[in-house]
């Protein structure tokens, strides 16, 4: 039980495959609780992949996913319904319901699942869009709100029910500098305020390593290298040395696998 | 161009046999999972008076349109056809035949598929590419008790309906060109009607075809949405499919059931 508590989620060798092309092979990640944990990897390497094994709105084809010691994959539908209430998720879109407003979108998680009277929904709303900066926004429909906009009210709702675990899918994607420094500091504001446990899958790797209390960096099915943001960087691996210090060619190659250059130009002659 | 070896050949019409199987599975447990089971999100209710409104009222302009135009055009035909043997009297019963037996279930669901199906499959599909339904699923609600049942259950009950008014404002409609205009009388239009046209025979089997034809175009409508793939060319694609698959079903199904029904077995 107590690596239960020490840990919020972890990932015991799980293997997950998009039809024959293997994804993620025998890998193991934990997620400390209380603290910022990212995950960190080229595009296309499966972090929302990741995301989405944690959410288990993705099966692993063997291994095990457990989140506050409860094995995912071997949960009901009815029982994953329930369990997902303990989580909360910042989509890279934001994922707001375009039919409802901002007021309405936080209110959602209230209305679903409790009975709370209004008078409380709308005193529980109102603080947790005070605490992204949007009190003011709430009669605002999702398609008047700028993309940063949409990810704080997001944010909002998905902190509507005080969930324990956090979880933001490409966060920082998109943003400009003030959007993103204030998404920075939610992050880590809420984090501490809140006593959750964030996990953050991004490439933005100077906006992750600012926040993050630990890194995991992934890519080709397997967890490359992990530790805090300072030993990450000082990392004697190559590949995770090329990922963290953006260099364009190294082991992960520039080009993309192609025939002679020269004889592509000139032919055979 | 090469010609592509008769093993191969044999190996791609299993595959998309196969595939046409899964697809199957795939809907059959997609609703059962929507109409079987716990609702988790409330109550039911507003859901399914917000999708009713949206799936069935505003679907009442080109089914009354529809209906009338079809109506007066089946009475001016019947009328030509009818007034070379002398028996133009048999119009509305003709009428009202055609449009409770096949017209009536059958264009409502065709122009049902086209109205409502394909802005179900278009909306769903836009709510799974920007992850709306992965949101819900995250809140912790089940987004085919919440999004999908509704729709689906708005179709069961406002197909029905629609048919009906269809097949009313047909008559209407024959009424308006065989009596107004072409000058047979009323009261051969209409009882002669009365007289032909049996309750269970004629408008219960009418009934019964258009409950089948909601199930059917409303199922496919709202797993094309929900199966699509989340693109804006997927998406595309899952509504062009509705369309068609709902077509071709009622089309087909139609043959069976008035087989069943009519036929003399």
């Amino acid at each position: 039980m107590s690596s239960d508590n020490a840990y919020a989620v972890e990932l015991k060798g799980v293997t997950f495959k998009r039809g024959t092309r293997t994804i993620f092979d025998k890998v193991d990640l934990a997620f400390p609780r209380g603290k910022v944990t990212g995950i960190m990897g080229p595009s296309g390497c499966g972090k929302t992949t990741l995301l989405r094994l944690i959410g288990a709105q993705l099966r692993p084809a063997s291994g095990a996913v457990i989140v506050n010691g409860q094995n995912l994959p071997d949960l009901s539908r009815n029982e994953l319904f329930d369990m997902r209430k303990q989580m909360g998720v910042l989509f890279q879109s934001g994922a707001l319901f375009t039919d409802l407003d901002v007021f309405e979108n936080v209110a959602f998680p209230l209305r679903v699942h409790t009975s709370l009277p209004e008078e409380m929904i709308r005193d529980i709303v109102l603080m947790k869009l005070q605490a992204v900066g949007l009190r003011g926004a709430i009669e605002l429909m999702p398609d008047e709100l700028s993309g940063g906009m949409k990810r704080r009210v997001a944010l909002a709702r998905a902190i509507a029910l005080d969930p324990q675990i956090l979880m933001y899918d490409e966060p920082f994607v998109g943003q400009d500098p003030i959007a993103l420094g204030v998404l920075v500091r939610l992050i880590r504001l809420l984090n501490d305020a809140l006593g959750l446990t964030s996990i953050v899958v991004s490439h933005d790797l100077a906006e992750t390593a600012s926040i993050a209390d630990y890194l995991y960096v992934v890519g080709d099915t397997q967890v490359l290298g992990h530790g805090t943001p300072a030993e990450l960087m000082e990392s004697d691996n190559p590949r995770i040395r090329q990922f963290m210090q953006g260099i364009a060619d190294g082991p992960v190659p520039f080009h993309f696998p192609a025939a002679d250059y020269r004889r592509d130009l000139l032919g055979d002659a | 161009m090469r010609k592509t070896p008769l093993v191969e050949r044999v190996r791609l019409l299993g595959r998309s046999g196969l595939d046409v199987l899964e697809a199957l599975g795939r809907s059959t447990l997609f609703l059962l999972h929507v109409l079987v089971g716990r609702n988790g999100a409330g109550s039911f209710l507003p859901l399914l008076v917000k999708q009713l409104y949206a799936v069935g009222v505003l679907s009442l302009a080109i089914i009354i349109v529809s209906g009338i135009f079809i109506g007066m055009v089946l009475a001016l035909q019947g009328y030509n056809i009818l007034v070379d043997f002398a028996s133009e009297e048999a119009v509305g019963q003709m009428v009202a035949l055609t449009l409770l037996r096949e017209l009536g279930p059958v264009v409502t669901a065709l122009l049902f598929a086209g109205r409502a199906g394909s802005a179900l499959t278009a909306e769903i599909g836009n709510m799974k590419s920007t992850e709306q339904l992965s949101s819900l699923e995250m809140i912790g609600v089940d987004p085919l008790k919440y999004i999908i049942a509704p729709r689906l259950w708005a179709g069961f009950i406002s197909m029905p309906l629609l048919s009906a008014i269809f097949t009313v404002v047909g008559i209407w409609g024959g009424a308006m060109v065989a009596v107004d205009w072409l000058g047979v009388y009323e009261g051969s239009y209409w009882g002669n009607m009365q007289r032909s046209v049996e309750f269970q025979g004629d408008v219960l089997n009418g009934v019964i075809k258009s409950l089948v034809f909601a199930v059917v175009v409303t199922w496919i409508a709202v797993f094309q949405g929900y199966d699509c793939e989340p693109t804006s060319e997927g998406i595309s694609r899952a509504t062009t499919r509705t369309v068609v698959y709902a077509s071709l079903a009622v089309l087909g199904l139609d043959f069976i059931l008035t087989a069943l029904m009519f036929g003399d077995f």
